[in-house]
């Protein structure tokens, strides 16, 4: 694991692999998250990339940001794809080359998640990592599975009915070798989850929360802020399991603690996705949180007791 | 733009199907999509006796437009910075703000 | 004595295991397939291969066909020879991927049992599957023989790495009666095969390799006044000049092994025949003797069996048209609803007509779909309806022709 300081001495002297000047919206945390998790995986990775918005961020036909090879694939086929580019590569002898899968949160929790289930049931050694920007931001902020409970979206005007699938969760249950929350708007987070990743034989799954100020309704100078909000408040928890032990990280230690866990409103108020939110909902929605950070530390005080 | 010497050439302006591969393949260069400098309608400019060189704002920067070197006052790559806003957040000495552009 | 490596086998086999037995002997270093019926046994096959190491290919066993396909397309981009097998249904699940293939130019074999599309289900022969994605940029041949989708995958991926061509290429049969029935198969001595098929070059496919060292970005965005139309006449070009290759390829294999396969085409009693039938697949293999029969009544019957439909043998059509041929039959085991005649071949084959310098009336039919039997008096039957169409201009007019098309054995009560 490194520091900030020595991940900022160690990568600025290094060339970048996504290059400046793509497509993307201004304050894109999915880039900012792709960015440092090329610079922990190296220039010898191919990225697999389903239907999302990676697909026109890395810019227009002959030109293309990403500096290590990318396919841009069927949006139900970012993991299936992988695992056929893993076999290709293995069955040639060639050993030493990383295969991503860079997907948004519909291609993985919506339309991909059999093909992800698949490839992680069959040991594919792959990263699989999900930016959840929790709805269908590429092509215009509508719902999916991803996107948390009363949120509005273009197809969920009143908003959104149903709980946030808890993707990662699904994954666990899979009892595949490394799962992983992380922080799109925390390079040295996303840094260090792929560093662990990278260093782990098999399927490897991340899931990371990418703050969209288009798609979430922000400023997008607080892109970073928001990410730091959705933790802080126990919104969304960071954890890793490893070999099936479940472990919080020290980010969201505090939001495990009922005291100092930040108020989910304080998250909801700058957010014009919320905006709809009565009182009570926020309440629930407060309950909702500390019982998921209930649960969580249950959790973990009982694999802490094994 | 960026190119080593083992990567083929970016073709752009076919004049004949003749001249076109099987397939189209893009090539990495910066500015795939132009200069993205241009989007801008707020820039960030660096105070650079208030900055501490600590590298906070090139860590943060999406598009890795802040060029950083140990202990050297970071520059910022205009021809493609997109003006997020996000570098004069995270700035622990709030040496960076943004300004309006000039038309 | 001859080695392993030097002896001719011929092996008792069902028409699946003749298309495992194809993959293994072309040395495809990456297998994706999921079990559907009627292909199933080509893929126990295939496990029973690699997991006893006779065949060297990493073999993905994924969890559905949609998969299989998305698989192939990263195998094949790393410059693998990749193979699958499916049939029906599945061809229709992967059927985004299958433009995902061809648009990518990735030189991908399948074999495919045909069977009839559900609801209600229906396993038994009937090429609807195929048919229905005739225009995803696949090259589509028929093998009615055991023998035939052995040989044919050797020259699959010959005709298929064509660094001319690079397209993928699938191998239809029917289901059932081809796929599950035994017959002597002829494997040549593996020595003999890699001359005819070395493995692909070790850095990829001239157009695609995924290489670290040489990034590149496949398929991001084209904008409409940018190359995506070129891009598509380029796959139209590479389709109509794969007619070439595969008759080249053909002759190859013939100097090779000594099994003639023809071409796009194979004409049966053709030169002289006043009225013939065109049909695919094993039907088309069991005309001949109906054709045997109407000839002993001295009739100028004639048979043309169309291998290929992608690319589609338009010259060797118009060549039967600008002949003798005064009425052709054609008969069509699948459906296209709605279209002119609601057999798909048999639209292609009328549109030609008009190209033709001379007057030939013809008769399209639906045949045997679902599975249904078709007898060999059966296919007698269509050529004394070819007669009086000939000789008196009488077309059927009993209610298993409707809209203008025979539906063979349609029930019309007593």
């Amino acid at each position: 694991m490194v520091s900030l300081k020595e991940l900022i001495k160690q990568e600025s002297t290094k060339p970048e692999l996504f290059l400046a000047g793509s497509s993307a919206c201004a304050g894109c945390s999915s880039v900012l998250a792709l960015r440092w998790a090329l610079k922990a995986l190296g220039k010898r990775t191919v990225i697999v990339s389903p239907a999302c918005c990676a697909n026109v961020y890395i810019g227009l036909w002959p030109k293309t940001s990403p500096a290590v090879p990318y396919i841009n694939m069927a949006f139900a086929a970012g993991a299936s794809a992988a695992a056929g580019v893993v076999a290709g590569y293995e069955a040639l002898g060639k050993k030493d080359i990383n295969v991503l899968t860079w997907a948004g949160d519909g291609g993985t929790v919506d339309i991909g998640i059999q093909a992800l289930s698949g490839a992680i049931e069959r040991n594919t050694n792959f990263i699989y990592a999900c930016y959840d920007n929790e709805g269908y931001m590429n092509t215009g902020t509508q719902r999916s599975s991803s996107t948390p409970k009363y949120t509005v979206t273009t197809t969920t005007p009143l908003g959104k009915h149903m709980h946030k699938k808890d993707v990662a969760q699904i994954i666990a249950a899979h009892d595949i070798p490394y799962v992983a929350t992380c922080l799109a708007t925390d390079p040295v987070d996303v840094y260090n989850t792929f560093m662990e990743a990278k260093a782990v034989h098999g399927p490897k799954y991340i899931h990371i929360l990418s703050p969209c100020a288009p798609g979430w309704r922000f400023d997008v100078s607080d892109t970073v802020k928001m990410g730091n909000l959705a933790v802080e408040s126990g919104f969304f928890l960071l954890w890793k399991q490893v070999d099936g032990r479940m472990e919080i990280k020290g980010k969201s230690l505090k939001a495990l603690d009922k005291e100092k866990r930040v108020p989910v409103k304080d998250y909801f108020k700058p957010q014009g996705r919320f905006r709809k939110l009565t009182e009570e909902q926020i309440s629930e929605m407060q309950d909702w949180v500390d019982r998921r950070c209930d649960r969580m530390a249950r959790r973990l005080q009982s694999e802490a007791d094994l | 733009m960026e190119k080593s010497n083992n990567q083929p050439a970016i073709s752009t302006g076919y004049s004949s199907w003749r001249e076109l591969p099987h397939i189209p393949v893009s090539i990495p260069c910066k500015g795939s999509i132009g200069e993205t400098g241009k989007w801008r309608t707020f820039r960030p400019v660096l105070d650079a006796e208030a900055c501490i060189k600590c590298g906070i704002c090139y860590l943060y920067c999406p598009d890795g437009v802040i060029l950083y070197q140990d202990d050297a006052v970071p520059e910022i790559d205009y021809t493609y910075c997109k003006g997020c806003g996000i570098c004069v957040t995270v700035c622990p000495k709030k040496a960076l703000e943004m300004v309006q552009e000039q038309q | 004595m001859k080695t392993e490596q030097e002896k001719e086998q011929t092996i008792i086999m069902s028409g699946n295991y003749a298309a495992a037995w194809g993959a293994k002997c072309s040395k495809v270093k990456v297998v994706s397939a999921y079990p559907i019926t009627p292909q199933t046994t080509v893929v126990e096959k295939l496990s029973e291969f690699v997991d006893n190491k006779e065949l060297d290919a990493n073999y993905i066993r994924v969890e559905s066909e949609h998969s299989v396909m998305a698989a192939l397309v990263g195998s094949s981009m790393t410059g693998a020879r990749s193979f699958s097998a499916t049939s029906g249904q599945g061809l229709l699940y992967m059927t985004e991927m299958l433009h995902w293939v061809s648009s990518s130019r990735l030189p991908i074999v399948t074999t495919i049992a045909s069977r009839g599309i559900a609801p209600p289900w229906n396993i038994w022969a009937d090429y609807t599957d195929i048919l229905s994605i005739r225009d995803c940029g696949w090259i589509i041949q028929f093998a009615s023989t055991h023998q035939e989708i052995f040989d044919s995958i050797l020259m699959a991926y010959k005709i298929a790495e064509n660094s001319e061509i690079n397209l993928p290429y699938f191998i239809v049969y029917g289901g059932f009666i081809q796929s599950h029935t035994s017959k002597p198969v002829r494997i040549p001595p593996q020595k003999l095969i890699d001359d005819f098929l070395p493995q692909p070059p070790k850095d990829g496919w001239g157009h695609i390799n995924l290489d670290p060292d040489k990034p590149i970005t496949h398929g991001n965005l084209v904008m409409p006044e940018q190359e995506y139309l070129d891009f598509r006449f380029l796959m139209q070009d590479a389709m109509i000049k794969s007619k070439e290759t595969i008759k080249k390829t053909i002759n190859g294999f013939n100097t090779k092994f000594g099994r003639n396969y023809n071409g796009l085409v194979e004409e049966y009693c053709c030169e002289d025949a006043d009225v013939v039938v065109i049909a695919y697949g094993a039907l088309a293999e069991q005309n001949k003797i109906a054709v045997d029969q109407m000839r002993a009544k001295g009739c100028k019957a004639g048979s043309l069996k169309l291998r290929y439909i992608r690319p589609f043998p338009t010259e060797e059509l118009l060549e039967l048209f600008n002949g003798k041929v005064e009425v052709i039959g054609v008969v069509d085991r699948g459906t296209a609803f709605g279209n002119p005649t609601g057999g798909p071949i048999s639209t292609e084959v009328m549109s030609l007509l008009f190209r033709a310098k001379r007057k030939v009336k013809a008769l399209p039919c639906i045949w045997g779909i679902g599975g249904r039997n078709v007898t060999v008096d059966d296919q007698v039957g269509l050529y004394e309806k070819l007669l009086r169409i000939k000789n008196k201009n009488e077309y059927p007019t009993d209610e298993t022709c409707q809209h203008g098309t025979v539906w063979m054995g349609l029930k019309i009560g007593v």
